[in-house]
Formats: C-alpha cells, structure tokens, sequence
C-alpha cells in the first residue's frame, strides 16, 4: 500500500473513530449534571436562576471537550497537513 | 468546503487582504457603534421614551445583574468590557440569518483575540482592584508549589474559552452547509434555529466566564476587620 492510501485511510478512520469516542464522555457528562441540577430545583425552586446559571456555564464546559474532538475530527478531513504535504509531492512529481 | 470566513477573500492587493473575517467584524462593529449613538442622542428619564431606549435600557440593566449576581460588587466598572463581548457575540450569530452572512466568530482568529483580550483584562481588573503585590499573591496560593499550576490553567482557560467559542460557531455554519447538499429544504431550517440557540448560549457562556475569571481576581481575600464602633 502506498503512501497516499495509507495517509487517507488513516486520517478518514482517525476522523471517526475520534467523534465518536469522544462524544460519549461529554453526554454521559452532560446527563448528570442536568440530573442533579433537576433534583436541586426540585428541592429549592427559590434558587432558580442561580442553578440554571451554574448548570449552563457548567454544560458550556463539558462541551467543550466534545467540541475539541470534533475541532480534531474536522483538521483531520478538511485541513489535514499530511494529506496537503503528500498530495504537493505527488502533484510535484 | 470553507472552513472559516477567513477564506472569503473580497479584495486583496499585494499583501493586504480584506477576508470575510474583516468585513464582517467591522461592520458589526460598525451597526453596534453607530445604532447605540443613534439610539443615545436623544436620552429622555421621564415616562415616554422611545421602544429602542426602552429596548437598550433592558439589555443593559440584564448585563448589570448578571454581572452583579456572579460576585462583581461594582458592574459599572466592568460592564464596558462585559458587556462588549456578549452584545459582540450575541449579534454575531443573531445576524447569522442575514443571507450571506459568516459569522466572524466562526475563525479561530477572532476567537483567540477576544480570548486575549479576557487574557489581559484579568490581571488588568485585578491589579486595580488588589494592587500589584497583592494580585500576584494570588498566585501562591495557597501554597507556593502552586504558582505553575495557577500559571497553566490561567493559560488554558484562554485557550479553553477560545476554542470553545470558534468550535461551536464553525459546527453551526459546517453542519447547515453540509445539510443544505442532502436535504435542501426543512431540515437545514431546524438546524440553523439550533445554530440561533447555541449562538447566543455561548455568547452567554463566554461573557460569564470572562465575569467568573474577573471576579475570582477582584474577591478581597482577607476581609479587613470592622473598626469599633463609637458610642
């Protein structure tokens, strides 16, 4: 197998694999933080709009590490450096 | 596929290139600017007043007990920088229904410099409030193996609060491009009104943040004791 193959086929399996692992961490995250925030309403509704404050910057930062793998995923299809440097030696050849 | 305003290029002369980023940028600055002072000129305290002082005077009056209800005793000293940053944003991906328009958001270099300029106006708030002496002693607290640590995560909540923002802006703009090639017409509709939701949800989020990071830098740390009281 040549070097181009081999550099598509690993960039476009990195690509997915890494999506999609990487989304079940920030989900399952993201369940219990809005579970326990929904419990904690239940117990105290006077402290509403600070709860719902806190549960989103907190879901914010979960997100983010959801939005890392998918930053990662998207370099790897549509900015891939080693797919441009290969493909400039094969156009240069 | 475009992956950020940067690439639209609408004029370039030698080395001077106006992208889709520049464009954009300033003319929501150029809107918020010039729409405010319109807005400003003619300021009235009494009972009739125009809808869009009423419409500023919400906005503004919301910005100040957000920033006061994260812990910011004085919101009139912060809400100049606070306040820029979510009307910055929030506009940013409202005027995303604007056809043609990128969000500039959406490139990570608008993304880093106002993450920069949280970066900066940290310290900034910081030592006005504390001091010098007394806003590095933060650092060492509370104990002096800590001051890489507090140097690292002051640098990677930046970089954190950076691509957090740009990775949400280009999702929402790459998904409704990549959808509007399969299924042109309902479902790129429901997505863009998701892309209008977590646009303003980050704006949001980032102009929190910035308050978290300002009034964890700004908190007296040794409440100085109550003088007696004369009687």
């Amino acid at each position: 197998m040549d070097s181009i193959t081999l550099i598509a086929m690993a960039s476009i399996v990195t690509a997915g694999l890494t999506i999609a692992l990487g989304s079940i961490g920030p989900a399952l995250g993201e369940g219990r933080a809005v579970a326990t925030a929904l419990s904690s309403l239940a117990q105290q509704p006077d402290s509403a709009t600070t709860i719902t404050r806190t549960l989103f910057v907190g879901l914010a930062m979960i997100e983010s590490i959801a939005i890392y793998c998918f930053v990662v995923s998207m370099i790897l299809i549509f900015a891939n450096p080693f797919w441009n440097h290969i493909i400039a030696q094969a156009a240069g050849k | 596929m475009r992956l950020s305003p940067d690439e639209m290029i609408f004029w370039q002369h030698g080395l001077f290139k106006l992208n889709g980023t520049i464009v954009f940028t300033w003319a929501l600055m150029f809107v918020l600017a010039v729409g405010s002072k319109l807005i400003t000129l003619k300021l009235s305290t009494g009972l009739e007043r125009s809808r869009w002082q009423s419409l500023l005077e919400i906005v503004v009056t919301g910005i100040e007990k957000q920033i006061e209800d994260v812990g910011l005793r004085h919101p009139e000293k912060y809400i100049g920088f606070l306040g820029t940053l979510f009307l910055f944003v929030a506009l940013a991906s409202l005027c995303t229904i604007i056809p043609g328009f990128e969000p500039p958001t959406g490139s990570l270099s608008t993304t880093a410099a106002l993450a920069l300029c949280v970066l900066v106006a940290v310290p900034f708030f910081g030592i006005e409030e504390q001091g010098l002496a007394g806003y590095l002693k933060s650092y060492v607290e509370p104990t002096v193996i800590m001051l890489p640590f507090n140097i690292i995560s002051e640098l990677s909540r930046t970089l954190a609060l950076a691509v957090r923002l740009f990775g949400n802006m280009m999702s929402g703009t790459m998904i409704l491009a990549i959808l509007l090639t399969i299924t042109p017409f309902i479902f790129p509709i429901a997505m863009s009104v998701l892309g209008l939701l977590t646009g303003m949800v980050q704006a949001y989020i980032f102009s929190i943040l910035a308050a978290v990071y300002i009034a964890s830098a700004t908190r007296v740390r040794n409440p100085k004791p109550e003088p007696a009281a004369k009687l």
